[in-house]
């Protein structure tokens, strides 16, 4: 098994491959079959490989081929594989292969069925290629694919100009992030002479002192790359707007996988990170604030996919400040149950607006409880674990990042607080959402419920939602282990019980209808409060007024080409005096004459002139 | 020397009337062959200057420039005339203004 790894990416960029050159010859059937089985074939693969890791804890190390060989830098096709790796394998292939299934039946009616599948499967390798990568130039190959399979399947509906926008805005967003990465790349192979993550931070380790000013610099670089593809504070303003591509696509890119590759970046290089504390403190900090900034929007959202695409922010945010406070086995135990749960939340989603002719406003829904029991359920566990509510995966997660956050020294206990805010926040919104949407009165119909292609996958999900705390992740090879401290029982006590006061203040509120809040929300604080946060702070406005406007003014003003006027001008005098000559140049004889002699006769005056005058 | 001694100036007077007179003709006139003679008129007038001049300073050079212009007068008279019979046939006109094809 240990041989063949390198199927498991391939498999999927074979189907791709296929599905781009013949897809517009196969039947709908074949298709559906090829994309889904697949990155099935995949998944089972990595099954076994996992069986195979569980066994043994064989580190694997597969090196196919030198990708180039330039003045000693000699990157190879070469995967690495450990307890990190097989958790963000499982994640990707299971996950992928669910909402690969739950795709066929959203997307049946679509005309461009394999070019979706396509670039869905293009997806999964490159996400794979990411993850198994030994060294970061490999990576930053996935890195890139996947943005390039994230622009494409939000523009997946290329014919509404808004669609290309908000695509365009993804790949561009972060695509900062990935500049700066690049360059922390660079800095980090001029310094320790490769990419190779483990021997560069062996190198690194011996090289550098804790706290120096290069790894911190490099690190921080990288921490640019992972807030652009991770969606935090400065550059999260692409992630709600990409929620413009298919429901399926949200749920895989842009909820369960991509997104995440930051925190994998960050977990991978922690090395590098316990180094650099500056760093790490940064990466807390971003987390938190980002985390708490989601929530308040989300809290405000109206479209059932923006909710979701905050708190997918905001949940990042969690998986952020787990890095940033060191609890790295934390951060990614997050992102797995993370994985679960808002994936099973936004295919619940397409679930409702697959069913209910594409409505997003959750104003507009209203007493699904009854008329889609499958979803339903689906989103009361999704909301659960998503709200950290006890006994639920994302309980298990969320309160070891929150405990490991509370023992960090001076800032610890800030940070609890502050993510204690977050975890009420999320209750509130996301029992705001199933309050709404599956309580009250039924405001539309749906015309059909889920097929097996989708009620399925969602089982499956909410199965996963409920366990996956239970699961143990084999990383305690990978990470150092922290020191196992407890902090005092009250502070367990408070963070359990948060969640349960948020959800029930949403009940309260959306529900029994007993909290009043339509005072507070109609005073004049409370409107201006309500908008800023609808608008998400804000900082989308700010951006454009700060970047899009005056980059678009100056490519206006460039439109004219201005420093071409310069040469303009030069060829505009030689047009002129060009004409001039060729006007002189009639053929008429008599023309030609008549001008010698009025030059003659002038050379003569003047030269008698100029000789009187010289005598 | 003896004879009629002509000062040097009223010579180079007849010679630069002659001179503005065929200079004259070749602005004015639109017929060809007018200009062709115009242009023999200059070319005397430049002749009789050279002539007037060699015989004022007792020199040779004067006569020997006068046979010069006479050869390349015929010259240019056999090649102009020559020019003048093609512009005809293929014009249908000596009138040197409608001739004249160049788009300036």
């Amino acid at each position: 098994m240990s041989e063949t790894i390198w199927l498991i990416p391939l498999i999927p960029l074979l189907s791709s491959v296929t599905l781009m050159l013949f897809g517009s010859r196969l039947k709908i059937s074949q298709i559906g079959i090829l994309g889904v089985a697949s990155v099935g074939i995949a998944a089972l693969l990595t099954l076994l490989l996992a069986v195979e890791f569980m066994q043994n804890q064989q580190v694997i190390q597969l090196s196919l081929w030198t990708w180039m060989e330039v003045a000693g830098f000699a990157p190879g096709i070469s995967f690495y594989f450990d307890g990190l790796t097989l958790v963000m394998m499982s994640v990707i292939t299971g996950v992928g292969f669910l909402i690969h299934l739950f795709s066929t039946e959203f997307m049946e009616k679509d005309p461009s069925y394999a070019r979706y599948f396509a670039y869905l499967n293009m997806f999964v390798a490159a996400m794979l290629v990411l993850v198994m990568a030994d060294n970061l130039l490999l990576l930053y190959l996935g890195w890139e694919g996947v943005g390039v399979c994230s622009y494409l399947l939000v523009g997946f509906w290329y014919q509404h100009n808004a669609n290309g926008h908000a695509a365009r805005k993804a790949f561009i967003v972060t695509r900062i992030g990935d500049t700066a990465m690049a360059l922390g790349l660079l800095l980090l192979f001029t310094q320790l002479g490769t990419l190779d993550i483990q021997a560069m931070v062996g190198e690194a380790n011996q090289t550098w002192q804790v706290g120096a000013t290069i790894p911190t610099i490099a690190c921080l670089l990288l921490v640019c790359g992972a807030v652009g593809k991770s969606a935090q504070l400065p550059l999260h303003t692409w992630l709600p707007d990409a929620m413009a591509g298919p429901t399926p696509v949200s749920a895989l890119i842009h909820a369960a996988t991509m997104v995440t590759a930051g925190v994998y970046l960050i977990a991978r290089t922690h090395g590098l990170f316990l180094l650099a504390p500056t760093a790490m403190t940064v990466v807390a900090v971003i987390g938190i604030t980002t985390s708490l900034m989601a929530a308040f929007t989300a809290l405000m959202q109206t479209d059932i996919k923006r909710i979701l695409a905050y708190s997918t922010i905001s949940q990042i945010g969690y998986m952020f400040l787990a890095l940033g406070v060191g609890a790295w086995s934390a951060g990614i135990f997050h992102l797995m149950t993370h994985a679960f749960f808002k994936a099973l939340l936004f295919l619940g989603s397409g679930a409702i607006i697959h069913c209910l002719h594409h409505e997003h406003n959750i104003f507009k829904m209203g007493g699904l409880r009854t008329r889609m029991p499958v979803t339903f359920w689906s989103f009361m566990i999704g909301s659960a674990a998503l709200a950290a509510l006890p006994m639920t995966s994302g309980f298990f997660s969320k309160d070891q990042i929150l405990l490991q956050a509370y023992q960090l020294p001076d800032i610890g206990p800030g940070l609890w607080m502050a993510g204690l805010l977050g975890a009420l926040l999320t209750a509130i919104y996301s029992f705001r959402l199933v309050f709404v949407v599956f309580f009250g009165k039924a405001n539309t119909e749906p015309d059909k419920d889920t097929g097996w292609r989708m009620a399925v996958p969602l089982s499956v999900l909410c199965l996963l939602a409920m366990i996956g705390g239970w699961f143990m992740i084999p990383v305690s090879e990978v990470f150092p282990v922290s020191d196992g401290t407890h902090p005092a029982h009250w502070v367990e006590y408070v963070s359990i019980s948060v969640p349960i006061v948020g959800v029930l203040i949403a009940y309260l509120i959306f529900y029994s209808g007993r909290l009043k809040v339509e005072g507070l929300a109609s005073s004049t604080l409370g409107k201006r409060l309500g908008q800023f946060w609808l608008s998400g702070w804000g900082i989308d406005w700010l951006y454009d007024r700060l970047f899009v406007k005056p980059y678009y003014g100056l490519a206006n003003s460039l439109k004219s080409e201005p420093i071409d006027a310069i040469y303009g001008l030069i060829v505009a005098v030689n047009q002129t005096f060009n004409h001039w000559l060729s006007v002189a140049q009639s053929g008429r004889i008599r023309w030609y004459l008549a001008s010698m002699v009025a030059g003659l006769i002038l050379v003569i005056t003047l030269a008698a002139n100029l000789s009187v005058g010289a005598l | 020397m003896d004879g009629l001694n002509i000062p040097l100036n009223h010579i180079l007077l007849v010679s630069s009337l002659l001179f503005a007179i065929g200079m004259l003709g070749l602005m004015i006139r639109r017929n060809i062959i007018f200009i062709l003679m115009s242009l023999e008129v200059m070319l005397n007038a430049a002749a009789l200057a050279f002539v007037a001049a060699g015989a004022h300073w007792g020199q040779p050079d004067g006569q020997v420039v006068f046979m010069l212009i006479l050869t390349v007068a015929a010259a240019e008279v056999a090649v102009g005339l020559g020019l003048v019979l093609q512009v005809q046939k293929r014009f249908k006109t000596l009138d040197m203004d409608h001739a004249n094809r160049m788009q300036g």
